[in-house]
């Protein structure tokens, strides 16, 4: 056993390799594992967009992106161990990619002074920015995707779906339970029928849920998936012949990966998301001369344009403009870990600045404030084309029914804020 | 007929067919427990290696394509071809022999007398080594596994069961086709066992290693050729649960539907595992039918396993199992 | 030389039975506690704690638990995990009921409450044994976990179904919580880890423990022998599970401080605590602590040398993390089947005779 503790010791030496560049970015991918399908076109969209700023414009204001890639698994555990071996070389923003890690690291942020950012998963009550001062979860969260959802059926149904059923088919797990607050607030609103439908992870085997749905025939159903448990759900509706255009799951069961088992039956299939799809936008012809052709991608470069590639890139995006923020607010171009929280709280996304980084109309337009880290809420529905093997947009991006989350989200942070004792405050 | 008792029915069917699944990943452990008494915990890697091997080969991927990329500086990812499922199955069986092979010749032959923990343990070791090495031969992204298999529901039996019940039941096609091969492969495993020189001899070995021994029956041919028949079960398992979900990691954790069919059955009996593993799918999806409404759902994990544990503990060595007979 | 018996004379039947029989050993064991409780707190940071020392510690105390279920009384279980969840769980109730009672004390209590569970899902092992009571055991794992799942009274109805541990004091010191101190946080589990050692133990060689090992060895025989199976077995049970409980309090209080239960506390932690124990070694308090090092320090340890150290990227450095590790499991076991613990009996061994072997 001493041996063995000789051997990390040495380990810990070799992890503790000084930092090259001086804007730190640390993304926890999950490129093995159970749900590595899904992590690895999201962890190489989130790499490559960094990897294009420093070759093409040398990083942001002349200063070079450093990304620490860790390998998490999906294991929180690791996840841990990540989050400790990069802290101490200054990372301005943490993406932890999996809820489970976040919850672990939102402590741990807080105490270290480290903003963590976590673009359409994490806590959803993080958007409340006085009692998180250094978690944000902007542009969307779950209550958001759960309400705008509604708001979609809502849309096709002529304003009214009082007496409709609804079904929701979900992960059973902190996730997967995540809209079932809101749904049920929603259903005292507009007075359609809620039935819960639990699939236990990892969801191979989803034959009585979908009997179920069979017998009773709801009018639709939405799905929080995630993992093998999208494939056969969507291969199941498929099986008894459920109207896709009436199935709609949230941002994570709406990727490629999802519907493609499937086949050419999953056409129609609807999913919510918050950021543009598809690989129609300038900023792709860059990333394939800068970042493809010269042999620095960091993936094989197939994923490009696909769902969750985008969502990496989006994200990773969303972050490099707030450093831009941070740099315009305060002159300072390496800007610390402090600004960066700053120029995230500042943080203001419009047409005009996506397009101007060849991303024209790929996300909504929002704002950040200090008391609002989650912006504005803005989500939009896609559908995928299995003959064309493509996802579209099929709507506006909408502002989620705050009236009914706002109440919500108050109360589940002022929970946190009494438990840790935290005082709600924006100084 | 009240309408409650026709869903039940449709239940109890599609309760039939998940068994059948289960069964057929079951029964690649107890060919290998009965003839080794080794406990293979690799059994579900097994399945979704086989899997990817499969679509590995049947797409023209070229194995190890990540590394060999990282480490030269390349871009080579497929040969370029397309290869008819027949012909893929079987190169991926030459594959599973091959493994098979291995396993014998460098893990178990060093293990030989070992108690059962131990030998566990080593296909522990196994699952470790073959699902880090699966990944990095083929890559750990979905693939869709198209082998030419039905899927969907089945109309006749709809149409069938709504003349009479006013109720068109769901059959999936996968399922029926299921049912089909694993009836064939127990056929041709129980006649290949009964009727021909190596299958006399893999109940010799099943029977008393030494005796077999001593009359001249070649052990550790023995093992490879149940091994590689474990393989081929691994296959099968692979490609049906594959075809429904894409071939993926989550292939491995078919494993655990098996453990309670296991149990109930037996580890050492082939109709223990078919059996147990009817009893454990209508037992599952019923009692989600009419319990699970009532207490949240999501009951069918630990449902199996409590069913298994009552069966147990009346009687201890499964429906099927060989009698304990202890002596002091 | 320095390793043997010769004129280290026993006076008292005391220092015949001590555990360390050997000057050295004894010298070996003193120095070993000194470095943990001395000089480690003082050197260590908030990595190396989170990373290698909780960790290793936590998995410590489940080994040694789940050792004295399988390794000493031959009960093999699959419940770890859900016993863990149980620990964790109980804490947190008891952590929010009673803020004003110490933490240390519920997370004993948590062993407790998770000691009674234990022994209700150890009632099948009177008729069931080998790996039919393993899967067993695994009902146990999967409706626990269900259950913390599924009943928001266990996670205090938050809307996340998460459940985080506030932040209590020892003697005005954090030790839960995210202002805990790297040290703080290491001592708590070091002083636990090191308890439950002594007394798994000295149970162990103690006359429960025979009874185990009488179990374990033939139970028929052993009840012929006047060994009572119901009581050896339950006993069983609810020691392991104690120990079980107290690291699944641990686990949560200390070193996660947020626990998403299906995700932590899956069958992959029942299964790992079960693989310490094989590599380490059945029926050594010593395995339990070599097992749970080897796995958790070996990943850590790899994924430095590949990732930091040769600089390869993530996904191919965790793949041949798998192909090391499970490699080295085989390797280990040809080598020798009975785990680490029997590699260093026989290095015992054979320093005893050293340098003359004959």
């Amino acid at each position: 056993m001493k041996t063995k503790l000789i051997t990390a010791a040495l380990a810990g030496i070799m992890a503790a390799a000084p930092a090259l560049a001086d804007l730190t970015f640390a993304s926890l991918s999950y490129r093995t594992g159970p749900y590595a399908a899904n992590g690895i076109p999201f962890a190489d969209g989130y790499a490559d967009y960094l990897t294009l700023l420093n070759e093409r414009d040398g990083g942001i204001g002349g200063v070079p992106i450093n990304l620490l890639e860790c390998e998490t698994g999906y294991n929180t555990e690791k996840g841990v161990e990540c989050y400790e071996s990069t802290k101490g070389e200054g990372v301005l923003a943490y993406a932890p990619l999996s809820t489970g890690i976040t919850y672990q690291l939102i402590p741990k942020v807080t105490a270290d002074g480290i903003a963590l950012h976590t673009g359409g998963y994490g806590r959803t009550s993080a958007k409340n920015g006085e009692v998180f001062r250094n978690v944000f979860n902007f542009p969307a969260n779950y209550w958001d995707g759960a309400s705008v959802g509604i708001k979609h059926l809502l849309d096709i149904n002529g304003g009214d779906i009082a007496g409709k059923k609804i079904a929701l088919v979900y992960h059973n797990s902190a996730y997967g339970k995540e809209p079932i607050r809101t749904l049920e607030e929603l259903s005292k609103k507009h007075g359609y029928e809620l039935s819960l439908l639990p699939v236990d992870h990892p969801g191979q085997e989803q034959k009585s849920q979908w009997l179920q749905i069979r017998r009773d025939r709801p009018d639709y159903v939405l799905m929080w998936g995630w993992g093998v448990m999208n494939q056969v759900a969507i291969q199941e509706a498929v099986n008894i012949r459920f109207p896709m255009e009436n199935f709609i799951g949230v941002w994570w069961s709406g990727s490629e990966n999802d519907v493609m088992a499937a086949g050419a039956k999953a056409n129609g299939y609807k999913a919510l998301t918050f950021h543009n799809v598809g690989n129609n936008f300038p900023i792709f012809d860059d990333i394939q001369k800068h970042v493809v052709d010269t042999g620095k991608a960091a993936g094989a470069g197939d994923q490009i344009g696909t769902v969750l590639y985008n969502r990496g890139m989006y994200n990773a995006m969303l972050l490099t403009e707030a450093v831009k923020t941070a740099q315009a607010m305060t002159g300072n171009m390496d800007i610390s870990q402090a600004e960066m929280i700053k120029g995230m709280e500042a943080l203001e996304m419009t047409e005009d600045k996506m397009a101007a980084l060849g991303l024209p109309g790929f996300g909504p337009s929002f704002s950040v404030s200090c008391q609002n880290h989650g912006g504005d809420g803005m989500v939009a529905v896609s559908q995928w084309d299995a003959n064309a093997g493509t996802w579209s947009l099929i709507s506006d991006y909408q502002q989620s029914d705050m009236s009914v989350l706002q109440p919500l989200i108050d109360a589940d942070s002022s929970a946190f804020a009494s438990e840790n004792n935290i005082t709600p405050n924006c100084n | 007929m009240p309408e409650q008792l026709v869903f039940a029915m449709e239940v109890f069917l599609n309760g039939l067919m998940a068994g059948v699944l289960y069964a057929l990943v079951a029964l690649g452990f107890v060919l290998i427990y009965k003839a080794s008494g080794i406990f293979n915990y690799a059994q579900g890697v097994m399945a979704l290696f086989s899997a990817m091997t499969l679509v590995g080969i049947m797409e023209g991927q070229v194995p190890f394509s990540h590394l060999i990329n990282a480490m030269l500086g390349t871009h080579v990812h497929h040969f370029g071809w397309h290869l008819p499922a027949v012909l893929g199955i079987l190169l991926t069986m030459v594959v599973m022999v091959g493994l098979a092979w291995l396993v014998q010749v460098v893990i178990f032959r060093h293990l030989v007398n070992q108690e059962p923990i131990i030998l566990f343990m080593a296909t522990i070791g196994l699952a470790y080594f073959m699902e880090g090495f699966g990944d990095l031969m083929w890559g750990a992204e979905i693939k869709k596994l198209d082998v030419g298999l039905p899927q969907g529901i089945n109309l006749w039996i709809d149409e069938t069961t709504f003349n009479i019940f006013d109720y068109g039941f769901f059959i999936d096609n996968l399922d029926i086709v299921a049912t089909i091969i694993a009836a064939l492969l127990v056929g041709v495993l129980v006649a290949f066992s009964q009727y021909t020189k190596q299958g006399r001899a893999m109940r010799a070995v099943a029977d008393d290693h030494q005796a077999a021994l001593s009359v001249g029956v070649s052990l550790s041919f023995i093992w490879v050729m149940v091994w590689s028949v474990a393989g081929f079960v691994a296959l099968v398992a692979g490609i049906m649960w594959g075809t429904k979900s894409g071939v993926q990691f989550s292939l491995s954790l078919i494993a655990l539907k098996a453990l309670p069919v296991l149990m109930l059955g037996g580890f050492t009996s082939i109709p223990g595992a078919i059996v147990g593993g009817l009893i454990i799918g209508v037992g599952e999806k019923l009692f989600e039918f009419a319990i699970g409404p009532i207490i949240g759902g999501a009951t069918e994990n630990w449902f199996a396993y409590v069913l298994a544990l009552v069966f147990l503990v009346f009687r201890p060595q499964g429906l099927f199992g060989d009698k304990i007979i202890e002596r002091v | 030389m320095f390793y043997r018996e010769a004129g280290d004379f026993k006076t008292s039947y005391q220092d015949d039975n001590q555990t360390f029989p050997i000057k050295f050993d004894r010298y070996r064991y003193y120095f070993m506690l000194f470095v943990a409780f001395a000089i480690i707190p003082f050197m260590i940071n908030d990595y190396w704690v989170n990373a290698v020392f909780l960790p290793f510690l936590i998995y410590a105390i489940a080994a040694i638990g789940l050792n004295i279920l399988t390794g000493y009384c031959g009960q093999v279980s699959l419940g770890t995990g859900g016993f863990m969840a149980v620990g964790a769980y109980a804490v947190y109730k008891l952590m929010t009921m009673f803020p004003e009672v110490s933490v240390l004390i519920h997370i004993v209590l948590a062993g407790v409450i998770t000691a009674g569970v234990g022994v209700l899902f150890g009632l099948p092992s009177l008729r069931i044994k080998g790996f039919y009571l393993a899967v067993a055991t695994l009902a146990a794992q999967f409706f626990l976990v269900w259950l913390f799942n599924r009943v928001p009274w266990f996670y205090n109805y938050s809307a996340s179904g998460q459940i985080s541990a506030p932040e209590r004091t020892f003697l005005g010191e954090p030790i839960t919580g995210p202002a805990t101190e790297a040290w703080a946080a290491y001592l708590v589990c070091l002083v636990f880890v090191t308890l439950s050692a002594i007394v798994a133990r000295n149970l162990t060689r103690g006359s429960l423990g025979r009874k185990w090992m009488a179990i374990r060895d033939m139970d028929i025989a052993a009840e012929i022998i006047g060994v009572n199976p119901l009581g050896a077995k339950l006993s069983a049970f609810a020691i392991s599970s104690f120990f079980v409980g107290l690291s699944g309090a641990l686990f949560f209080a200390v070193y996660l401080g947020a626990v998403e239960v299906g995700e932590v506390f899956g069958i992959n932690k029942s299964f790992l605590v079960l693989f310490m124990i094989i590599i380490g070694g059945l029926g050594s308090i010593f395995g339990s602590f070599a097992g749970a090092a080897f796995l958790v320090l070996l990943p850590v340890f790899l994924k430095n040398v590949l990732v930091g150290g040769l600089g390869w990227p993530t996904d191919l450095a965790a793949h041949l993390e798998f192909m090391i590790v499970g490699g080295l499991i085989i390797v280990f076991l040809i080598a020798e089947p009975h785990g680490l613990a029997q590699l260093w009996r026989v290095t015992k061994e054979k320093l005893r005779l050293w340098p003359f072997p004959h």
